[in-house]
């Protein structure tokens, strides 16, 4: 009698379990907790590629028996852009060499990157004597794509390199040379030979392909052939990496989703996107953009918030490295995109590190460095009543 | 023709034998007669079968498992695993000199280790002389890994992810025991090939003892020349349980090729402590074992790799359940659980002087069934919680996992 009570209990138990697999897992947070996953409308080859560049992005680790260094910053995609969010300062880079618009004098003394770590029984790179540098924390490589298909057009169309309209900001492009194996996109606006660059702190990078084949090779020391001088000695050297595996992984960096704005209903939010819009932030973040035409239907002619405009402003000599790149002055930097600021923390250990550098530990610190352009909003935001300061934070971390 | 059908006759009168071996001419062969046993006994301390005069016995064991394990949401579903399928051959080639082999099959034929095969000789009981493929003695788990002995289907996370076992090594060493009343004494010492530099430069993105298990060369030569020590010491008394103190250091890059330096020697150093013991009354068995790493890590390397490491399990074991069921006689049911905790990179980032993670924490409640004290079948769930190097939100682990392992 006890036997089969016991046999009864055990195939209750394993019915039990076997019909309730799915309920003892963890539940997936919301889909607007996490950065990382597609666009919406991926065609099923579309979901293979994305997902073997996530793999190589994420997956894919360095070592020196596949090619990292000898130099280096980190060695993996995924060390300098957890869960595909904003970095931490431990795989900060170091750019140096450039300190006006003529271009880096130190390129042959090993800019414009520095790479702070190496291999065992190497020596990772000093920075040279009289070289300028600026601290970079890796940004998020959400929603890439829409930066990559937003027509130069429109860029242009948010520019006001003389101030116009008299209202003391004058963003402007960065006009910069492209690579050898930069694909021109169709409408590109070109001034007296260069490009509009729209990736980057500075916006000194072209494209997508060029951002990623350059993070292999200043970040990892892993040559392609797109880049394909070594980081250590200068001299030209078999790739290390696929062209294949390069290509996957732009195209999961052009097919990440935009970062899902939270609370999007809540009233202190809705007010405190007011708050942002009277001080005049939305000015240089700007609010809303439509994508252009691309050959990923999923992101032609889309609207998104990315909350940049793509270019340089003046932010004042507490941001002024003196260092640059492009054409861009030493105090421009291109507007930082706002989606997924909320998220931030998640990606970059629990706590904020804002600004190019991480320097500011909270929103509030953020938007205290601002200055130049944004000197006027600056003010309006210290002489904010408490409690619209707390929801214009509230809306910014929402985003 | 004529040899083709002589060979079929030979071929079917051989099968035919080997279907006739009477039961009772298999037997098993004399077992370490110690009287108490120990961790450092389990490689002897395995059921083996004797056919007749064989000068060999044979014995083995086989764990096989389901699970369902989830992620965040995400899960690769049902998962069916032949984890490992293990051959033991032992000889008591003469009196007082025997030999064990352990060759073990994991995930099917994805891995074919030779985990043990050494020549002991006894001198005394407190001098013996061991060599050949040794299992290096650091913790208990290294020595007593076989999977019917376990409540649990997974390895413990420290004892794998963190030590590598099984780790095992060519080399040489000593061992012995005493006695004395209600005590035990022993101590194991070996002098083994050892790591590499994969500890460091590895796809797991972490200092990772374990990556070394895949320099196959190491059966061969030494990655640098550089023995391995490894050193344990433990006693045990009867009534209290047994306790482990090991070691195992050595140097682990190449320093230098052919004459040339190549870099400064650098060292690691695997401090462990375990115990176990039961219970008066309860019967309730707890096993514990806790490591230390320190790992010599260049300073212009990335703090990916942490210097310092440590982790260990703990599993508690009570039978609920004694008596025969099922028409096995000694069949036990057993309701148990295992705590465990791994930080592979004990330090603060030199950039914000924050704590580095990069650790895991589980639990596993598991049920276990044993028809027999050889054979097992468990039930686990199994819960982790997973966090990064910069200390983002933990990733969650979980699911069910069933499976059996037996000896045979």
């Amino acid at each position: 009698m006890k036997n089969k009570l016991m046999i009864l209990l055990i195939i209750t138990c394993l019915i039990g379990i076997g019909t309730s697999c799915e309920k003892t897992i963890p539940d997936a947070p919301a889909d607007d907790e996490i950065l990382d996953g597609p666009i919406e409308g991926l065609t099923p080859e579309q979901n293979r590629i994305f997902l073997n560049g996530d793999v190589a992005f994420n997956g894919d680790v360095f070592s020196s028996a596949n090619g990292l260094g000898p130099m280096f910053v980190a060695n993996s995609c995924g060390s300098c852009h957890a869960g595909d969010g904003k970095g931490h300062p431990f795989t900060t880079l170091t750019r140096f060499g450039q300190s006006d618009t003529l271009g880096n004098k130190f390129l042959l003394l090993g800019g414009p990157q520095l790479q702070n770590r190496a291999i065992p029984g190497f020596q990772p790179e000093k920075i040279p004597a009289g070289a300028t540098f600026s601290n970079f924390t890796p940004p998020a490589n959400t929603g890439l794509g829409f930066f990559e298909a937003i027509s130069d057009a429109s860029i242009m169309a948010l520019a006001d390199a003389n101030d116009a309209d008299g209202d003391g900001i004058s963003g402007r492009p960065n006009w910069i040379n492209i690579t050898q194996y930069s694909q021109i996109r169709p409408g590109t606006i070109i001034r007296n030979g260069k490009y509009i660059g729209r990736f980057g702190k500075k916006a000194s990078v072209y494209d997508l392909l060029q951002q990623t084949a350059n993070a292999y090779s200043q970040d990892m020391g892993v040559n392609s052939t797109y880049e394909h001088y070594s980081t250590y000695d200068n001299q030209e050297i078999d790739p290390e990496i696929s062209n294949q595996k390069v290509l996957d992984v732009v195209f999961y960096l052009k097919t990440l989703k935009a970062p899902i704005q939270r609370d999007q209903n809540n009233a202190d939010v809705i007010a405190g996107k007011q708050v942002f819009l009277n001080i005049s932030c939305g000015k240089c973040h700007t609010p809303q953009l439509q994508t252009g035409p691309s050959n990923i239907a999923a992101l032609a002619n889309k609207s998104f918030a990315p909350y940049t405009d793509f270019l340089l402003h003046d932010m004042g000599p507490a941001l002024d490295d003196k260092y640059t790149e492009g054409t861009a002055m030493t105090p421009e930097w291109r507007t930082p995109a706002l989606w997924g600021l909320g998220l931030s923390k998640n990606s970059q250990g629990g706590g904020y590190h804002l600004l190019h550098d991480g320097r500011a530990k909270t929103i509030d610190q953020a938007i205290l460095t601002h200055g130049g352009e944004a000197e006027q909003s600056k003010n309006k935001f210290q002489q904010l009543p408490s409690n619209e300061k707390a929801k214009l934070i509230k809306f910014l971390e929402s985003l | 023709m004529k040899k083709l059908l002589t060979l079929f006759l030979v071929v079917l009168l051989a099968k035919q034998g080997f279907a006739q071996i009477d039961p009772d001419l298999l037997r098993a062969p004399d077992r370490d007669s110690a009287r108490i046993k120990l961790n450092m006994d389990a490689v002897y301390d395995r059921p083996f079968l004797q056919v007749a005069k064989l000068p060999v016995a044979l014995g083995g064991y086989a764990e096989a498992n389901y699970q369902y394990l989830g992620a965040d949401g995400l899960t690769e579903g049902h998962q069916f695993q032949m984890r490992r399928f293990t051959l033991f051959v032992s000889s008591g080639i003469a009196k007082r000199i025997k030999f064990l082999s352990e060759l073990e099959f994991e995930d099917g034929t994805k891995e074919i280790n030779i985990e043990f095969a050494s020549i002991d000789f006894e001198f005394n009981p407190l001098l013996n002389l061991r060599g050949g493929i040794v299992m290096n003695p650091i913790g208990a788990f290294n020595q007593n890994h076989d999977g019917p002995k376990w409540e649990f289907v997974d390895r413990p996370i420290s004892a794998t992810q963190m030590l590598p076992a099984t780790w095992s090594n060519v080399g040489f060493g000593i061992f012995g025991k005493k006695y004395l009343k209600n005590w035990v004494y022993a101590y194991e010492a070996y002098l083994t090939n050892g790591f590499d530099e994969t500890i460091i430069a590895n796809s797991e993105n972490r200092t990772f003892l374990p990556a070394s298990k895949a320099n196959r060369d190491r059966f061969e030569e030494s990655f640098n020349g550089a023995p391995l020590l490894t050193g344990k010491v433990a006693l045990r008394n009867t009534k209290i349980g047994e306790l482990g103190l090991s070691y195992m250091g050595g140097i682990y890059n190449k320093f230098q090729d052919d004459g040339l330096v190549l870099d400064e020697k650098r060292r690691l150093n695997v401090f462990a402590i375990d115990f176990n013991t039961v219970l008066p009354k309860l019967n309730t068995f707890i096993n514990v074992e806790w490591a230390w790493v320190n790992v010599d890590v260049p300073a212009t390397y990335t703090e990916q790799f942490g210097s310092n490491q440590q982790g260990g399990f703990i599993d508690i074991v009570q039978p609920l359940i004694k008596r025969p069921l099922f028409g096995f006689e000694r069949a036990v049911l057993n309701a148990a659980v295992r705590l465990e905790y791994v930080d592979w990179n004990k330090g603060k980032f030199s950039s914000t002087s924050g704590n580095i993670s990069d650790h895991i924490y589980s639990v596993v409640p598991a049920l276990s069934f044993r028809p027999t004290p050889q054979t097992v079948i468990r039930l686990n769930y199994r819960y982790n919680w997973q966090t990064d190097l910069l200390g983002n939100p933990a990733a969650k682990l979980a699911g069910f996992q069933f499976g059996v392992s037996t000896y045979f």
